[in-house]
């Protein structure tokens, strides 16, 4: 029995070996991709880097496991940490004590500078003026716009959340929408809340806001949430999603409650990119996260090497910047190699 | 219930056999593990057609039956586990690990995709093995065991995604060969009288009848409950009780692949993070359809009105219009309340029975 079970698995395991031998896609996959990248990467050389000492620069975010934003941020940091000489460790935890903690341990490893997100003040802040008791500089970025400055933070790189929101809504009150159905796909996470709030401020009474929350981890609720609410109210004429993999999704959830709605997002991704390109996609709010990685690493070298400070004790905007027809076709470049 | 594998109660001082009585066709229908899930189904259904006017229209009861066979597929093989007297809580990130293999196998190698699909169907398979084979090895049980391999496979999902691709979600594998005819394999649909249904959705009705036939038609199905229900006396009779607990744990391993790849050919990329928090849905499904938490008791039926009862709930909410702050609330109310419903009924049809 034993026996005869296990040749049944080896004769499965050979024909599967068989079968990625004989099988090869003729179009897509990474083939597709190395082609693609070779041609958008001619003509540019390598950059060199700075010969400073070697720092050690400890990034820390909010950032839940899967989020495909974070990944620009963190494309951001490494090319910034490559130029400048620097080691760069990064580590994220979307639980805002346990972040702090993670700002804990790099103080206590003693790194040159700390680049720190803010999502929750009450326990944040505190291990960041210990950071700057302990004479690390420590910037911020992509949250905490509202108080960085009490918080101890030097400088900061982000995006207003609600000037994005009310951007947004501005822009879709000029495109004629009267009725906006802004998805969030975290309950009770500030940054979601002030996009939806700024979006309503922004529509003022040209058009009205529902908000809808649902499982971002999971397509298929997603799908079927979006399909329920699109199906529900059929006065829904545009709906904004607040991250690209949500906005995905919403393109099927639209066909499927055969929805005349527009779609519209915030943040980007490169599968997202290229939905804008399509059409499937309205326009996308950028907030450049590329950017906020890249200043958040380059400025702490610059304190570091020349005691500079960027933003005179202003935040530094990264955002809000839009991406639809007239300029996807260069983004789209960019986006294929995860820098935008 | 026949099947069960409780210790049988004193009978009742009486003149007549209690084993040759008749029961009343209702009295017996009640005592089945499924029939309070039943009654707490019809009592949502009903509450939502009268206060949600979309519920009633045929579409939108499709997208309900949708989203409950994403749940119901897993439910099914988890409900079994259960009577079998385990618990695997890796089965929600079991589904996404299987995606991310396929997909990332594919794209990486430039395969057809069906080549991705064969590779995530053995590595699911083998995941599942080492849990069943670990849980009767050790003796240590499956809630721990599988709380390990849970985090593991979640780490493993986001590590090995980014080492791989520089990023956290899967690349678009839309544009392989084999991508379209396996979308409509795992991922397709049909209008039926102008109603869209999901292949899933009959998939997961086929999945249910055949396990409902293995537990109810098949020596198998006997083993499965008295492995569950006393696994000392059925090893004492002959039972191979561990190979049928590893079995089960692979049944959990094949449906989380093809959970998987429904949902990788449906929305062409996946995301590491998603599938988190699923494996107590699946859970959810099999308890409120009356599996106990001690196994030896349950049914697959039961399990595919718990999912449907989750289904319905999810949805209803949103046909209904109620305050979106207010919707975890609401699910965790009309939860309770199908399980108490659904309490009451066994209590009651145990007395009468």
């Amino acid at each position: 029995m034993h026996r005869s079970r296990t040749k049944a698995m080896g004769i499965a395991l050979i024909a599967v070996l068989a079968l990625v031998l004989a099988a090869c896609s003729a179009t897509g996959g990474k083939k597709a991709a190395d082609a693609a990248a070779a041609a958008a990467n001619a003509g540019t050389s390598n950059s060199g880097h700075a010969n400073t000492p070697r720092y050690t620069v400890a990034m820390i975010t909010h950032a839940a496991p899967g989020d495909t934003f974070w990944d620009i941020i963190r494309a951001g940091a490494t090319a910034a940490a490559a130029k400048d000489n620097i080691t760069l460790k990064y580590s994220s935890n979307p639980d805002p004590t346990q972040q702090a903690q993670l700002i804990d341990d790099a103080i206590n490893s003693k790194v040159n500078g700390i680049a720190v997100t803010d999502p929750a003040p009450a326990a944040i802040c505190p291990a960041v003026q210990k950071a700057r008791a302990a004479g690390i500089p420590v910037v911020m970025f992509n949250a905490g716009v509202l108080n960085w400055q009490q918080c101890g933070g030097m400088e900061y790189f982000g995006q207003d959340e609600a000037v994005a929101g009310v951007a947004a809504g501005k822009r879709l009150a000029t495109a004629g929408a009267k009725h906006v159905l802004c998805v969030l796909q975290a309950q009770g996470q500030v940054q979601l809340e002030a996009r939806c709030a700024g979006v309503k401020t922004g529509l003022g009474s040209e058009g009205q806001m529902t908000k809808l929350y649902v499982n971002g981890e999971d397509n298929s609720a997603m799908l079927s949430s979006m399909t329920a609410e699109l199906t529900r109210d059929k006065t829904v004429d545009a709906v904004i999603t607040l991250g690209a993999p949500v906005a995905l999704v919403a393109i099927q959830a639209i066909a499927a409650a055969h929805s005349t709605s527009k779609l519209y997002t915030f943040d980007t991704n490169a599968a997202e990119i290229a939905k804008i390109k399509s059409g499937a996609v309205q326009w996308a709010v950028d907030q450049q996260p590329y950017l906020q990685g890249y200043e958040s690493v380059d400025s702490l070298w610059l304190y570091l090497t020349n005691g500079n400070v960027l933003g005179g004790g202003l935040t530094t905007l990264t955002g809000p910047a839009f991406i639809d027809s007239t300029n996807v076709a260069q983004v789209a470049a960019y986006a294929q190699r995860g820098t935008r | 219930m026949t099947q069960t594998a409780e210790a049988p109660v004193t009978p009742p001082p009486s003149f007549r056999d209690e084993r040759v009585g008749r029961k009343s066709p209702l009295v017996r229908f009640l005592a089945r593990p499924e029939a309070g899930a039943i009654a707490g189904a019809i009592v949502i259904y009903v509450f939502f057609f009268i206060i949600a006017a979309p519920f009633r229209n045929a579409n939108s009861f499709a997208s309900v039956l949708y989203v409950t066979s994403t749940y119901g597929l897993m439910a099914t093989p988890v409900a079994l586990l259960m009577i079998g007297g385990e618990f695997d809580l890796s089965a929600g990130v079991a589904v996404t690990s299987s995606s991310l293999t396929a997909s990332l196998f594919a794209y990486e190698f430039t395969t057809n995709a069906w080549v991705g699909v064969l590779v995530a169907l053995v590595l699911s398979l083998f995941i599942a093995f080492l849990n069943g084979w670990i849980v009767v090895r050790t003796g240590i049980p499956s809630f721990l065991v599988t709380l390990g391999t849970f985090f593991m496979l979640q780490g493993l999902n986001i590590a090995l995604t980014q080492t791989i691709t520089n990023q956290v979600a899967s690349p678009d594998i839309s544009t392989l060969q084999g991508f379209s005819s396996a979308r409509v394999v795992f991922s397709g649909s049909f209008t039926i009288g102008g109603v869209n249904i999901r292949t899933s959705v009959i998939y997961w009705i086929v999945f249910v009848l055949i396990a409902t036939w293995i537990l109810l038609r098949t020596h198998i199905g006997n083993w499965i409950f008295s492995a569950g229900g006393a696994p000392i006396a059925a090893r004492a009779v002959g039972v191979p009780v561990a190979r049928v607990k590893i079995g089960l744990f692979m049944a959990v391993g094949l449906m989380a692949w093809f959970t998987g790849m429904h949902t990788l050919f449906l929305f062409n990329t996946i995301q590491t993070s998603q599938g988190v928090g699923n494996e107590f849905v699946y859970i959810i499904a099999a308890v409120v359809g009356g599996c106990l938490l001690t196994g030896g008791y349950g049914s697959a039926v039961g399990a595919a009105i718990g999912a449907l009862i989750f289904g319905m709930v999810n949805q209803g909410i949103v046909y209904a219009g109620w305050n979106p702050d207010w919707f975890q609330f609401f699910v965790g109310v009309l939860l309770l309340g199908a399980i108490l419903l659904n309490t009451f009924i066994r209590r009651r049809a145990e007395a009468a029975a």
